[in-house]
This record gives C-alpha cells, sequence and structure tokens, in this order.
C-alpha cells in the first residue's frame, strides 16, 4: 500500500485521496448512491410498461403525467403551499435571526432552543401533533374555496422551514460589521431604517440561499403533510406515495424525476448563492 | 415571560419588532401543538377523538408491554445496524474527502450531497424498483445463476433503504471533524513507524472521537424515526415505532397512547441530543487546555 503512496510524489504518505484502495471504496459508495437514481431517471423514458428491459425512448409518460388532472392539481398544490410558505419562512425566520444575533433578553436560551427543535424533532412527532391541532384545537375551517383549503399544511410548513432560514441568516450575520450600521445611525438614520438599508443589503445572499432553502424542504414534505392534510388536499409528494404504493411503474419514475430535478436545481442555485457570498466576504 | 427590562443591544421596539412574530407563531404552532400531545399522553379515549386528560400513567405503562417493547428495540437495533453500517461505509469517504485536493473535495462534497437533497420518497421508491424480485439486482443475480431472492418486504430491505438514505448524515459531520484534524499527528505517527491502518485506529480515531460521536448521532436520531422507509421496503415484521405511532393516530384511534409513543420517541431523540452538546462541550473545554 504504502508504494502506492510514494509513487505519487509530494503528496507522500498523507494522500489518502490517491490509494487505489480507498479510491475503489468511493468509487462503490457513489455507485451504491447513484446506481438506484440514475435507473429510476431513465427507465421514465423508457418505451415500455415495464420497468427492466430498456425498449428505446420515449416521453410519453410525461405526456400522461401532463394530462393526469388529480396529479397536476396536487402539484399546483405543491408549488402554492412552497410559494407562500417560503415568504414567510424568510420573514419569521430573518426576524428571529436578528433577535437572536443582536439583542440579550431574558429567555433567550429558551427561544434559541425552541427555534432550533423543529430541525430535530422527528417528523412524525412533529406530523400527529399538527393532525392534532389541526383536527380538535384549531380545525381549519372545511370546503374552502383554494388555495384557502392548503391553509394548514402550509402552516404546518413554515413551522419546520422557518428554523432553517434562522440558521442560515444567522451564520451570514456573523460577518456583519456593525460599524456599518453605527455609521449609518451617526448620518442620521433610524434604528429601523438602518437596518432596513444597511443590514438586509448584507444579508441578501443568506435570504436567497434560505428561501429556497424553504422552498426545497416545503415541495419535499412527505410525513408532515401525510398526517396534516385532509382527503381533498393532496400535495404532489402524497400523490407520488399513493402512487408508489401501488406498484412500480414508468409514471411513478416520470413523476419522481420531475420531483428531483427541481429540487436539485433549486439546491444547487441555492449552494451557488452562498458560494459567491463566502468568496464576497474573503475579498473585500 | 420576557420582560422588556433586561432588554440590551438595540431600543425595546426594535426588539419587538423582530422577536414578537417568530415568538408567537412557534408558540401558537410548535409548543401548543407538542403540548398538547404531550397532555394526551396522560389521558384516556372517550369516543373517536374526544380524549379526557386525567393525568393516568396507563399509556406509558402500555409501552412497556411486551409487543411494543419489542417494537422499540427493534427500532434500537435497526437505526443502531444503520449507524454502525454508514460509519464504516462514511468513514474512507470522509478520509478521502479531508485530503482530496480542492477541486476533488468539493466534487466529493457535491456528490454525497446530491442524494441528501433529493426527495427521501423518490429515494426509497428508488431503491424499491432496484430490489424487487423482477429489478436490476436479482437481474444481476440471474446473470451469475443466482436468485432470484425476496428482498423487498424484508428486514434486509429496511436496514439497506435506511443506509441508503443516511449516508450523507454521517458523511458530512464525519468531514468536518476530520478536516480540523491537526495532520501533524499523522506524520509523526508514520514516521515514528506505525503502519497506515495503526495511525488510523490508533491515532485518527481517538483524537476525532467527539466528532465521530456527534456523527453518529446526526445519524442514528433520524434513522430512529424513520417512517417512510420501514412502511415502502419492510414486511409486516419490520415495523418500526413511528409506524405504530401513524397506526395508533390513523387506523387504532387510540391517540392517548399514540402520543405516549410519540413522546417516548421525543425523550429517546433528546436525551440523544442533550448528551452530544455535552460531549462537545466537553470537548472545547479540552481543546481550550
Amino acid at each position: 500500500m504504502r508504494l502506492f503512496a510514494r509513487k505519487r510524489g509530494e503528496a507522500g504518505p498523507l494522500d489518502y485521496a490517491g490509494r487505489w484502495s480507498l479510491r475503489s471504496w468511493v468509487a462503490v459508495v457513489l455507485v451504491f448512491q447513484y446506481l438506484p437514481l440514475a435507473s429510476l431517471v431513465l427507465f421514465s423514458f423508457n418505451n415500455s410498461k415495464r420497468t427492466i428491459r430498456w425498449e428505446g425512448f420515449t416521453f410519453d409518460w410525461y405526456g400522461r403525467l401532463a394530462s393526469d388532472d388529480a396529479l397536476i392539481g396536487a402539484f399546483a398544490n405543491s408549488l402554492t403551499i412552497a410559494a407562500i410558505s417560503t415568504v414567510f419562512s424568510v420573514l419569521l425566520g430573518t426576524m428571529a435571526a436578528i433577535a437572536l444575533w443582536r439583542f440579550r433578553f431574558p429567555g433567550k436560551g429558551v427561544f434559541d432552543s425552541v427555534i432550533t427543535l423543529p430541525i430535530v424533532v422527528p417528523e412524525i412527532c412533529m406530523g400527529v401533533a399538527m393532525l392534532v391541532f389541526f383536527g380538535t384545537v384549531a380545525p381549519w375551517p372545511r370546503d374552502l374555496v383554494w388555495p384557502l383549503d392548503l391553509g394548514a399544511i402550509t402552516i404546518a410548513h413554515i413551522t419546520f422551514s422557518f428554523p432553517f432560514v434562522t440558521v442560515v441568516v444567522r451564520a451570514r450575520l456573523a460577518s456583519f460589521n456593525r460599524e456599518m450600521e453605527e455609521a449609518a445611525r451617526d448620518l442620521g438614520a433610524s434604528e429601523l431604517r438602518a437596518m432596513r438599508d444597511v443590514l438586509l443589503p448584507h444579508l441578501r445572499p443568506a435570504l436567497i440561499a434560505g428561501a429556497l432553502l424553504a422552498f426545497a424542504s416545503s415541495l419535499d414534505d412527505f410525513v408532515i403533510t401525510f398526517f396534516t392534510a385532509g382527503p381533498n388536499t393532496v400535495t404532489f409528494p402524497v400523490k407520488i406515495y399513493s402512487m408508489v404504493r401501488f406498484s412500480v411503474t414508468p409514471e411513478v419514475n416520470a413523476a419522481s424525476t420531475v420531483l428531483m430535478a427541481i429540487t436539485i436545481a433549486l439546491t444547487l442555485v441555492g449552494m451557488k448563492m452562498q458560494g459567491t457570498d463566502i468568496a464576497s466576504t474573503e475579498s473585500p | 415571560m420576557t420582560t422588556a427590562r433586561g432588554i440590551s443591544g438595540g431600543s425595546r421596539a426594535a426588539f419587538w419588532t423582530v422577536f414578537a412574530i417568530p415568538a408567537v407563531w412557534m408558540l401558537a404552532f410548535f409548543v401548543v401543538p407538542l403540548s398538547i400531545i404531550w397532555a394526551y399522553s396522560f389521558g384516556r379515549t372517550l369516543g373517536l377523538t374526544e380524549v379526557v386528560v386525567t393525568g393516568t400513567p396507563d399509556n406509558y405503562a402500555r409501552v412497556f408491554d411486551p409487543v411494543y417493547l419489542y417494537i422499540f428495540a427493534k427500532s434500537l437495533v435497526f437505526a443502531g445496524a444503520t449507524t454502525a453500517i454508514c460509519l464504516i461505509i462514511g468513514f474512507p469517504y470522509a478520509l478521502v474527502m479531508t485530503f482530496a485536493s480542492t477541486r476533488a473535495k468539493i466534487l466529493l462534497l457535491l456528490a454525497i450531497m446530491l442524494p441528501f437533497w433529493t426527495n427521501l420518497l423518490v429515494r426509497t421508491y428508488a431503491l424499491m424498483a432496484v430490489m424487487r424480485t423482477e429489478g436490476w439486482v436479482n437481474e444481476a443475480f440471474g446473470v451469475i445463476g443466482l436468485g432470484p431472492f425476496e428482498m423487498l418486504h424484508t428486514n434486509f430491505a429496511v436496514v439497506t433503504g435506511l443506509v441508503y438514505v443516511h449516508l450523507p448524515f454521517i458523511v458530512l459531520p464525519l468531514f468536518s471533524t476530520l478536516d480540523r484534524l491537526d495532520r501533524s499527528l499523522i506524520e509523526a505517527s508514520l514516521d515514528l513507524g506505525a503502519g497506515h491502518l495503526r495511525t488510523i485506529f490508533q491515532v485518527v480515531i481517538p483524537v476525532v472521537w467527539p466528532g465521530i460521536l456527534s456523527a453518529v448521532l446526526l445519524c442514528f436520531i433520524p434513522a430512529l424515526g424513520s417512517y417512510l422507509t420501514p412502511d415502502l421496503l419492510g414486511g409486516p415484521d419490520s415495523q418500526m415505532i413511528a409506524s405504530v405511532i401513524e397506526r395508533q393516530f390513523k387506523r387504532a384511534n387510540d391517540w392517548p397512547f399514540g402520543a405516549a409513543l410519540s413522546f417516548m420517541l421525543m425523550y429517546l431523540t433528546l436525551a440523544a441530543m442533550a448528551w452530544r452538546a455535552l460531549a462537545e462541550r466537553r470537548a472545547a473545554v479540552r481543546d481550550q487546555r
């Protein structure tokens, strides 16, 4: 083994990344992670009802999705919920982050823990809590017009999404130069005005990243939605779940591929935003 | 509650502007719903969805019924096995990531993050398709004259699924802890004649131990509360705690008992979190010395 490491010269004995044994380990891990997903995407384009042998390329399954009214309805529900939840999550998450970063107040530790709790609480616990809350204590009125009937799900989504925004914004706040704000105050800006005109522009990359994160996590959620949703308020993942239980079909592959593409695209953009953010703070 | 007296860092008006709305939201839509479940765990059912809170500990006593104790034990075993396998698979990956060039590091990070961002349901479904009797894996076994094996709807499928889903949960924290490791320790160990494996087991692992514990918990906690994976990949004998909780709330309609089960899961999660916080504090104190 040592022989291989030495051959690579400069990096020498610490070049663990260059060892063939470790490299093949990484390759196996990646095959394990990607093969099922690749096969899922591949067979969504397969010209056959069976999802095991390749019979030629087709867009038929996507066409079928587009003409499935129930699925399109569920998709519209998901996008609507995600959009509303994102707006609220960014607002609430940013407020909470500023409160925690800027102020000292009694009960700060409790507030901090409660805000972080939705990230660690098992989804099933939060799901049943929402089920009971909206089932008995605060029943969401039935038979409301769309999109008001999605209220309960949206509230649940905001609750689990905004703590993520708080985490991202808080990290960004750490690099804020308070003197900038003080300068604004010295020049006569009110405290709120200084926050709006000096602090918020600094936070912009984190706000975008947080928004994308909130949007993706809302679009992605199955467990909590499954417990909060009524029979008439089906979201895209809940709909896919009911299809998956039934059987493995190319339609489900196509629907899954759509969902996967959206979340990955959103998260990549979010990551790029945060990447540029890091770059811009490092070179003043 | 919060008194305005102790607020510092800015004006009161500014504080209440940013604090009030998130605080009220959390209280109304998180603390209250969870408190209700907590209260229900000390109650009993009256009719379909009516629960009266009597303060009875009966529901918690029922958790210790052998049937449910068995499911708790099985969930702990599943989550434990998942974590152990993830650690074994993930550690070398994290090690390679740590010592890779900057560019390769980013690619490896992205490669492990992409599945992490992919919808849980989609990933579980992808595994279902692969592990079916007529799926890829059995096709491959068929080529070498083996099988087909019934893999789907078994405990094996559940653990495979849990490992598949939770691998990124362990790789990311492992990487962040290995990345901070002082490399001269490894060099010293190698210079003094220890082999690579010995260096890893006797130098690297003891030094990054708190980080490994933390990574283990970050994998174990979500694995323990998994609902979707055992539901879709498991058979009748693969139920985990979450499946039982779901049944109490949806089909069996025994909310107080379901509430007690949920809170047992919560207590386990919180205990694990507290342990992690404690371990981290201890490590921080040690680092300062």
